[in-house]
């Protein structure tokens, strides 16, 4: 296994992006990411997407993405694991650099949510979720993180408002950050009266359906200095994986997908979590950043809601968790999340997080989740001396 | 257009004007505060404070015969037989087949030798018969045209429009410039293929493209069709004593004139919408008649409505010195505004048939 670098990163801004095709967005990001790591070509380009046969009539995104970023010819195909697909895009096209089988590899996420009407995405995203057992029984993503909510506030002794750091700390960060959906501040006390989604979960605990593209370039580590100014080393590239159901998992508050995945990624980069300078999550909603912050290992059982509440997430917290706005408000184009995640933790250990810099981050963490913890892909980044 | 490049205002070759205007408003009043006490538990804000209703027997047709007799009756001696069209814009027209407008002729005495016709573009319906009134009055096809914007909107139970969707609008009789109480500067129109809000055939209740609708919709065309009629006037947002736009909420109206530099008070006569609602076809229309009800001779006024679909048309008056004689003529907007009877969700969805037997 040769060892892996990422060598270029891109990304389009996360937003409501009516008037851009999906096509074009992961274009931008390719176009991007290929610029900063100063390539022209490329042995195999992965997509990440969830959604696309859902909501743009569009599958077989691989040959299509290619072709239309100037690469056509090459491998190239969609990996999907519903949220989670970006980091698997990411993950396919490590195996295929650290394998040999590829040199230079582009890996995009990308999604377009916003053509549909509401009811329509709901629906579409819900097939992360067991059709047969969830869906089916109308459970929406948003009722089965709410379940989960209700429950972790009842096992644990917390209320609604215990929640608020996560919104607070998520878009204080995305204040700051370009390429951030929102970039304005919220307060608990505007947490305390936004409108509510699906008891208990209220607007300001959920991310923002939405559209993005972002995109990192691979290449050997041995020849990445060549290639690359500030490289970055992917220490661990691993995946867990759970039941889908949530009423099939040994305990529906322990991300056991998230446990495994977090373990074998920690063997392999051989350090513990408590080593990492910062956490990208997956905060798709409030109670999906506690319990992972729990599965990882940086907080106990039904303790992770009270790092936040220590005030332990912030930039300069013990563990900073969605330094430039997280899923909550850089925003959540859910087959893009975990490249975004990725070239954020690159930002970060190139030293180039501008005001939400972690100071002297080294080693960075980045887990992605597929449904409410079916699939977790977790990467461990760390800067190359 | 006068070369090849540069898109010019619509102005007719002579001079017209609105030469007689009425507005019609039915009396029940749904507070927003209602429909969010039955669907969100009283939960979250409300777009507007109350809505207009349509009682039991009132209908497009209906209202539109009352805006058209008070227009008819500002105008003065006019020979109903010399209004050459009779054009009824609206998305709630009583017939799918079977034209409003004329009944409405026939009601008001222009049959039989008359143009009539229903004029279908959401919420710009009205505007664009009253600048087809404008063409043909222009080029001396007619002496007199009617044009009415009216609507009994639609709103499925629960959905955010169900605060909003309300009922009235406004007629505007067309005629030469002498005889006018208010002569049209010109008129300017953006149109694009934008599906932010539509009704197919057979459905009860259109959808909708939730945030979508306002900047790539709404905003962008009330800006480009604004920005162009002021461009090609030379004049600007100061120049206008009011300015009325397109009315789907509160908010919407009180943003564009914001962005486009209108002050609080050019807009604040023929703001409406948080005491009637979006009137649809009606809405920029009656709250050009809130502003007629007022005005002085001299001053200008910018209308500015806009259709899902979509598109705006910015219009631009200047008032003469027959409105204060002629505006006393016929109920004032805020006397049907004023015309309150405050209703309950329960006799609401009685009067707009939501209960079926």
């Amino acid at each position: 296994m040769r060892d892996v670098a990422i060598i270029g990163v891109g990304q389009t801004k996360v937003g409501e992006h009516w008037a851009t095709s999906l096509r074009h967005l992961a274009l931008e990001a390719v176009q991007a990411a290929m610029a900063d790591a100063g390539v022209t070509r490329a042995d195999a380009l992965y997509v990440g997407n969830m959604l696309s046969g859902e909501l743009a009539g569009q599958e077989h995104l691989g040959a299509l993405v290619a072709d239309f970023a100037g690469l056509r010819g090459i491998e190239a195909f969609k990996v999907e694991a519903a949220c989670g697909s970006g980091a698997a895009a990411l993950r396919m096209g490590y195996v295929a650099v650290a394998g040999g089988l590829a040199d230079i590899v582009v890996v995009v996420g990308v999604e377009k949510m916003t053509d549909m009407l509401g009811p329509d995405t709901t629906a579409a995203l819900a097939m992360a979720a067991d059709g047969d057992y969830e869906a089916a029984q109308g459970a929406s993503f948003v009722a089965i993180n709410a379940l989960l909510m209700r429950r972790y506030m009842h096992e644990y002794g917390y209320n609604h408002q215990d929640f608020a750091p996560f919104a607070v700390n998520a878009h204080r960060n995305g204040t700051n950050n370009p390429h951030a959906m929102f970039r304005f501040p919220v307060t608990a006390e505007r947490f305390a009266r936004a409108k509510m989604i699906c008891d208990p979960i209220n607007l300001l605990d959920s991310s923002p359906i939405c559209d993005g593209a972002a995109a990192v370039v691979l290449a050997p580590a041995d020849a990445a200095r060549a290639l690359s100014a500030a490289p970055i080393r992917i220490a661990a590239s691993a995946v867990g994986t759970d039941a889908l159901a949530v009423h099939d998992r040994r305990d529906p508050l322990v991300l056991d997908g998230a446990v495994l995945s977090t373990r074998r990624a920690c063997e392999q980069a051989g350090i513990e979590p408590q080593d990492v300078d910062l956490f990208e999550l997956h905060d798709a909603f409030g109670i999906m950043a506690a319990l992972s912050l729990e599965a990882a290992g940086f907080a106990d059982k039904g303790q992770g809601l009270r790092l936040a509440l220590e005030g332990e997430i912030g930039i300069e917290g013990r563990v900073p968790i969605a330094t430039m706005g997280g899923l909550k408000a850089r925003g959540h184009p859910v087959g893009a999340t975990g490249v975004y995640q990725v070239v954020e933790v690159v930002q970060q250990l190139r030293g180039l997080a501008g005001a939400n810099q972690v100071p002297n981050a080294r080693t960075g963490l980045a887990q992605n989740i597929g449904g409410s913890g079916a699939t977790v892909v977790t990467h461990i980044l760390e800067r190359m001396e | 257009m006068t070369n090849n490049d540069q898109p010019t205002i619509l102005k007719p070759d002579r001079d017209v004007g609105i030469i007689g205007y009425g507005a019609y408003v039915p009396r029940y009043r749904l507070p927003a505060s209602e429909v969010a006490r039955v669907w969100t538990g009283g939960q979250g804000g409300t777009p507007i404070k109350e809505k207009s209703v349509p009682g039991l027997d009132e209908d497009v047709v209906t209202m539109s015969i009352e805006a058209a007799r008070n227009a008819l009756a500002r105008a003065g001696d006019v020979d109903p037989a010399l209004i050459r069209a009779v054009w009824v814009g609206s998305e709630s027209h009583p017939y799918a087949v079977k034209p409003t407008s004329t009944i409405v002729a026939e009601a008001i005495g222009a049959t039989p030798h008359t143009q009539a016709g229903d004029w279908e573009f959401a919420c710009k319906a009205g505007t664009e018969a009253l600048q087809a009134a404008i063409g043909f009055v222009g080029s001396g096809m007619a002496r007199y045209a009617l044009a009415i914007g009216m609507d009994t909107a639609q709103a499925r139970p629960g959905d955010a429009l169900e605060y909003t969707a309300s009922a009235g609008g406004a007629a505007c009789l067309v005629g030469p410039a002498e005889e006018a109480l208010a002569v049209f500067e010109g008129s300017f129109s953006y149109v694009t293929d934008t599906p932010d809000f539509w009704r197919r055939a057979y459905q009860h209740y259109p959808s909708h493209g939730g945030r979508f609708t306002g900047q790539p919709a709404y905003f962008k065309h009330i800006a480009a069709a604004a920005q162009g009629l002021m461009q090609a006037l030379g004049t600007e947002p100061a120049d206008y004593t009011h300015a009325v736009f397109h009315q789907p909420n509160a908010k919407f109206p009180q943003t564009a004139a914001k962005r486009l530099g209108f002050a609080p008070e050019q807009i604040k006569t023929g703001l409406l919408a948080d005491e009637i609602g979006n009137t649809y076809a009606g809405s920029s229309l009656i709250g050009l008649t809130a502003i007629l009800d007022v005005v002085a001779p001299g001053d200008r006024v910018l209308l500015v409505s806009y259709g899902s679909g979509a598109g705006s048309d910015a219009i631009s008056l200047r008032v003469t010195e027959a409105v204060p004689e002629r505006r006393r003529r016929a109920p004032m907007t805020r006397d049907y505004i004023a015309r309150r009877v405050e209703i309950d969700y329960a006799t609401y969805a009685r009067f707009t048939r939501k209960l079926r037997k």
